[in-house]
């Protein structure tokens, strides 16, 4: 296939596999109806899906360096807008986000916020005269911006450590559904799900990338959007869930005052399964302060801004205008998975907790829950338990617990839709989790070829040299990643957020002001980089695992702030304190900040 | 001044404009979610800050950035600016 012709090509190949995705669906639940077994399915969902993005891979196999690190510049606004949106949204906001709306309610809803808001920032502050610079990574950016091997060091350190803390959440995830439909142990599944991701990025690093990215988020979106519409009409909630779900949502509320909140005894607490939760939350009441909720959304824009794996899919476009409508585009990708995770949560609850409705549990009798075909195989999944704590009989609210992975994995099944669904929902995550780890280990290995490699150790190596390094860190890296998340340390959710915390402390105010303070200098973008990320990492680290009682409310989630401060007060002092940068190098950042002419680096 | 430090200031104050609104929408409204939740005012039935989370900003959001790239464009095309086939 000739390059030119495919990217003309691009939404009639994209159309024909989005239509061959929906034909499969069909064949399975055809299948389902004869009588295929429920393994069998999932089994198919994941495989099937996975070997389509490995061919993909490997089609866009390369052996050049603008293809590996930039997919060639030429990725169109659109396609660059969902590749993006499949990077950006991992594991974590398709598994867990509705799982988090479900028990946290409003206190959780600002991550919602935080991960569209930062867009903006994106589109106003970098995107734009990132891609004008021609880097290939962002280190690339900060080490000839500031100038000097240290400045390009300390931004790989930040970017390795922020995004690695990412991927091993994300590899964790893909172990677990791997895990889940293929029906084989974790610590093999991890391995599983990280030859999968590979496949997808060591042939062609970006282009491969990109293109696999396209497809995967057609995957996720179709199999996020069509239980939550599904199960709205189902339950004749209506057909459009996002305009008509205010009567399910009074509707909660008056059920949540019905049964109340009631706290269960540690003791009785004792002999529920690790990780489960019962809901003590209200379901659309403000329940965080404004600072809890605008301190969390706060920390997540700015880690969103300064995230190398997002900002460096805006290198692929063919110019600054598009790298600027690519973000619009991006966040309005994002958005159409964003705002139906409250509306599955709110449906999933609805299903539970409404004794009206034939799916729902709440004050049926323990017994008659406990035969439930799907409560039994969630409950050997180790994601749902009930226990009869005040021995009536009846299931109380207080005595259902669930994990919050499971409102997107089993709510399929508890509102009655078939199985089939089930497999593109596990089809659905795996994509979701892939393309983002392959985001990530690319960003990864790239700032470590690129910059640490190519620019600091071995400038004169050829380009073959380099992509053959490039391509050994990947998988080193990937390695390195799937086997800490065998080790299961933290849950999904928490290591996505402090890597938000890690990049905003780190990298924040050295690319923003990189662009726009022309005073900004080598020693003061050091000083940003190093201090930001050393207090930011102090402070967790004394919260966390020193008991620290932390200061001004700020918590081990949005350590970032104090982090982000120092930053820039240290950019600041530092930069006014030394030297101002040559003349040159205020040329280059005035030519940054017009659009037209040559990349800056390919001038060079 | 020249005619990149007119197009700097335009752009400048476009950036502010952008942030305002974005300020707004993700931090402003949130310093009063508790009162606006008991508001009157109810986007297709649901409460005004439960909308705003769920909806309301994200799409703001959307619409903002496409409203500012637009305005950007135009900002180039004044000065000249714009980029031509064959600048990369």
């Amino acid at each position: 296939m000739i390059k030119g012709k495919f990217i003309d090509n691009l939404p009639k190949i994209y159309g024909i596999y989005t239509g061959g995705f929906l034909v499969f669906i069909i064949l399975m639940s055809i299948a389902e109806q004869a009588g295929m077994s429920k393994e069998l399915i999932g089994i198919f969902f994941v495989s099937f899906t996975v070997l389509i993005y490995a061919l993909i891979g490997w089609l866009s196999r390369t052996l050049q360096s603008d293809a590996y690190y930039v997919a060639g510049r030429q990725v169109p606004t659109v396609f660059n807008g969902m590749a993006t949106a499949a990077d950006w949204m991992s594991g974590a906001s398709f598994v867990a986000m509705a799982g988090g709306i479900y028990f946290k309610g409003y206190g959780y809803m600002a991550l919602l916020v935080g991960w569209t808001g930062g867009y903006v920032l994106v589109a106003a502050l970098l995107a734009p005269y990132l891609r004008k610079f021609g880097c290939y990574t962002v280190p690339d950016f900060i080490g000839t911006r500031y100038g000097g091997n240290l400045a390009r060091f300390c931004a790989v350190l930040v970017l390795t450590l922020a995004s690695f803390t990412y991927v091993t959440a994300q590899i964790n995830a893909t172990g677990r559904i791997a895990s889940v439909a293929l029906d084989i142990p974790f610590n093999i599944a991890v391995y599983v799900g990280l030859a999968s991701i590979l496949m997808c990025s060591m042939l062609g690093g970006m282009r491969a990338v990109t293109w696999t990215q396209v497809a995967q988020y057609i995957v996720l979106i179709i199999a996020y959007l069509l239980p939550v519409f599904w199960i709205s009409s189902n339950i004749g909630a209506g057909f459009f869930p996002h305009f008509m779900l205010a009567d399910e949502v009074a509707r909660i509320a008056e059920l949540e005052g019905q049964f109340g909140f009631v706290k269960n005894s540690a003791a009785d607490m004792a002999t529920v399964p690790k990780g489960l939760a019962q809901i003590t939350k209200a379901h659309s009441e403000v329940n965080a302060t404004p600072w809890a909720f605008i301190s969390l959304a706060i920390c997540m824009m700015a880690g969103t801004a300064s995230l190398p794996h997002v900002m460096m899919r805006y290198f692929t476009t063919p110019s600054v205008r598009t790298a600027r409508r690519s973000v619009g585009w991006s966040l309005f990708f994002i958005f159409l998975l964003y705002s139906s995770a409250p509306m599955l949560a709110t449906l999933s609850k609805i299903s539970l907790m409404d004794p009206n409705l034939a799916t729902g549990i709440i004050g049926k009798s323990i017994a008659e829950v406990q035969a439930l075909d799907w409560y039994q195989n969630w409950n050997q999944a180790k994601l749902m338990f009930v226990s009869d704590f005040n021995g009536n009989g009846t299931l109380e609210l207080n005595e259902f617990f669930m994990k919050g992975d499971a409102v997107v994995l089993a709510t399929p099944e508890i509102a009655g839709l078939p199985y089939v669904i089930s497999g593109l929902v596990a089809a659905g995550g795996m994509a979701a989790a892939m393309s983002t780890a392959d985001g990530l280990v690319l960003a990864i290995s790239n700032a470590l070829s690129h910059d640490i490699y190519y620019k600091i150790i071995n400038p004169k190596a050829e380009t073959a040299k380099r992509l053959i390094v490039a391509r050994i860190l990947l998988v080193l890296i990937g390695f390195a990643g799937a086997t800490i998340a065998a080790l299961e340390i933290n849950d999904i959710l928490g290591s996505v957020i402090w890597a938000f915390d890690f990049a905003m402390s780190g990298l924040f105010f050295p690319l923003v002001l990189g662009v726009w303070w022309k005073r900004a200098n080598a020693a003061g973008a050091v000083a940003g980089m190093l201090l930001g990320l050393g207090s930011g990492t102090a402070y967790l680290v004394w919260v966390k695992w020193y008991a620290g009682e932390g200061f001004l409310g700020i918590t081990t989630n949005t350590f970032g702030l104090v982090g982000a401060s120092v930053s820039l007060v240290a950019m600041i002092v530092v930069s006014l304190i030394t030297e101002a940068p040559d003349s040159a190098t205020q040329k280059m950042v005035d030519d940054v900040r017009v659009p037209s002419g040559k990349t800056i680096l390919g001038k060079q | 001044m020249s005619k990149q430090e007119q197009h700097w200031e335009k752009t400048r104050g476009l950036l502010f404009i952008t942030l305002a609104i974005w300020f707004v929408f993700s931090i402003g409204i949130f310093l009063f979610g508790a009162e606006m939740q008991e508001s009157s005012i109810k986007p297709f039935g649901y409460p005004l800050t439960y909308w705003f989370t769920c909806q309301g900003s994200l799409a703001i959001f959307v619409i903002l950035i496409f409203w500012f790239a637009g305005r950007q464009e135009k900002i180039d095309d004044e000065f000249g600016f714009t980029e031509r086939e064959g600048d990369q």
